[in-house]
């Protein structure tokens, strides 16, 4: 079997496992869902260390610390906002 | 590292990220959720990097490094008020991380000979989606941020130019896709995905970017999936998909609650022939009152509901709301918040805005859960709201037909904190601005609350 056939299953799993687990947030809680999810989708952070660290000309090296940079802005952020968000929901 | 340990440690991240979307879902664990999602992603990347034979670690450090930092500094400073805007920025930013990387591996690729089909058809689609997402990230930023107009733009045959173009991309993409590593064609792939990102979202009003919002977080992370296909990597495709997954709900969400299609709001342009409105109805009469008088009002009763429009937002007038919460609740009112879905700039915004005002989540109520309440409520007070709250979604012949509304008309009394009773978004006269019960309570959010906060304080 395929790597991409092997991937497709996984993917649709994934998304179905995604649909089941985000339908029940409330809406009170729908902005930090996106922005933690948000946070989530910088994963393709691990993509540009990858390709960083096997870069063998000027031209990867420049596109694999661009890709880095955007990645971690949107993880390390993201998260971070998150955090800030929830902390100031409060029951009384 | 072996690589068995690191698909284990990527195997612990994914349970950890679902588990941590799944602890999202309460307000009581919400923040633990996020943190565990947080840890979940350190351990990818730690594993990675440990992983990986790195040749030069200045490179890698130094963009985490700057990375860590920009993205700090912003979650740190941003206001409440702008993380519609933040979120545009990190979705675009994630999306373009995406599209940079499957570049990086088409060049990588491209330098011997022709490309295996299957990467470049993942590469193709990859530089597609993340490319997409992150210029029409860039628009939507500059629309919330007021830097671009906020009514949609547009231009005949606009959506057949458009379709155009995606023939066009798709036609690139399967050029490439038969293993063709042309840098030419890949570049123009890339420029055309740009113009397209750019292009689906000019004709989007500023009202709708809750969905836009919405659909640009969901390519961002099937613009990480793809990226995952790209490198055969499982952690990217199954975050990815998580993400995807909860963006599109969040958007199917958005669009339920303006009771209209994703094609609607894609393709429809909404808010253009918002200029017809006012006028016809310039001589009917309202009933307009003071700080004094709803005071009094608001003081006797027993039972008061506000409604949070984004014009309370854009006056700055949450601190204001939630001391008048206070000061009658103190008088022993039973004080409750109604929150339209769409009631800020993206999903859940108006509640984000309340808490920071120190508002409780537990007073906040959604639509279906206040509107069999409000024929028992004794004050409604709309600040700021207009379409949410037009009974004419109600007609059969409006433009707003069937979108959900608050019922506020069914309150005994009804307050409106407003301007002037210039229409709201749709274009369209409120009806409820001109019924017996309603009080028109003209000026701007934060004064009015400000002056109902000191008249309340002198009451008795």
């Amino acid at each position: 079997m395929g790597e991409l056939i092997v991937g497709l299953y996984v993917f649709v799993l994934a998304m179905l496992a995604g649909f089941e687990v985000i339908t029940k947030v409330p809406p009170t809680l729908h902005t930090p869902l996106m922005s933690g999810a948000n946070a989530i989708s910088g994963i393709t952070l691990i993509g540009a260390v990858m390709i960083s660290a096997r870069a063998e000309t000027p031209l990867i090296t420049i596109l694999g610390v661009v890709a880095i940079v955007m990645a971690t802005v949107n993880v390390v952020g993201g998260f971070l906002v998150t955090d800030r968000m929830l902390k100031m929901f409060k029951r009384r | 590292m072996p690589s068995i340990l690191v698909d284990l440690a990527y195997i612990t991240s994914a349970a950890l990220f679902v588990f941590g979307l799944k602890l999202l879902g309460s307000p009581a664990t919400a923040r633990r959720g996020n943190a565990l999602a947080s840890t979940a992603m350190l351990l990818a990347v730690v594993v990675t990097l440990a992983h990986e034979d790195i040749l030069d670690w200045r490179t890698i450090g130094g963009g985490i490094l700057l990375g860590a930092i920009l993205g700090a500094a912003l979650a740190r400073t941003v206001a409440m008020t702008a993380m519609p805007q933040l979120v545009g920025v990190f979705n675009g930013l994630g999306g373009g991380a995406s599209a940079v990387v499957a570049s990086a591996e088409f060049f990588r690729l491209a330098g011997a000979d022709a490309l295996p089909v299957p990467d470049a058809t993942t590469i193709a689609l990859s530089t597609l989606i993340g490319t997409v997402t992150f210029s029409g990230s860039a628009v939507a930023f500059g629309k919330l941020q007021g830097l671009v107009s906020g009514s949609p733009i547009t231009f005949p045959f606009q959506n057949a130019f458009n379709l155009l173009l995606f023939v066009s991309l798709l036609g690139l993409a399967g050029y490439l896709a038969t293993g063709a590593s042309h840098p030419g064609a890949y570049l123009l792939l890339a420029g055309l995905a740009f113009l397209l990102g750019i292009l689906l979202v000019i004709p989007i009003g500023g009202a709708d970017m809750p969905v836009v919002i919405s659909l640009l977080n969901s390519y961002s992370g099937l613009a990480a999936s793809a990226a995952g296909f790209v490198l055969g990597n499982y952690i990217l495709i199954i975050s990815g998909a998580l993400v995807g997954a909860a963006g599109l709900i969040l958007t199917q969400l958005m669009c339920k609650a303006m009771n209209r299609s994703l094609a609607n709001v894609a393709f429809g342009a909404f808010g253009t022939a918002a200029a017809v409105g006012p006028g016809e109805d310039q001589d009917r009469p309202v009933r307009s009152v003071g700080a004094e008088e709803t005071a009094m009002l608001l003081g006797y009763s027993g039972s008061v509901v506000f409604v949070p429009g984004y014009g309370l937002a854009v006056a700055q007038a949450q601190h204001e709301v939630r001391r008048l919460m206070d000061l009658l609740e103190a008088r022993g009112i039973q004080v409750r918040f109604a929150i339209h879905p769409v009631a800020g700039r993206m999903p859940g915004h108006m509640n984000v805005l309340l808490a920071e005002a120190d508002v409780p989540y537990d007073r906040l109520f959604d639509l279906e859960d206040i509107n069999p309440d409000f024929d028992r409520t004794d004050v409604v007070m709309v600040v700021g709201a207009n379409d949410v709250v037009n009974p004419a979604a109600r007609d059969p012949g409006s433009a707003i037909a069937g979108m959900p509304i608050l019922d506020v008309d069914r309150a005994r009394n009804v307050v409106v904190v407003k301007r002037s009773l210039s229409p709201g978004f749709a274009g369209i006269d409120n009806d409820l601005f001109y019924m017996e019960k309603t009080m028109m309570f003209f000026g701007d959010a934060k004064e009015a609350l400000g002056d109902l906060v000191k008249e309340l304080r002198e009451l008795d």
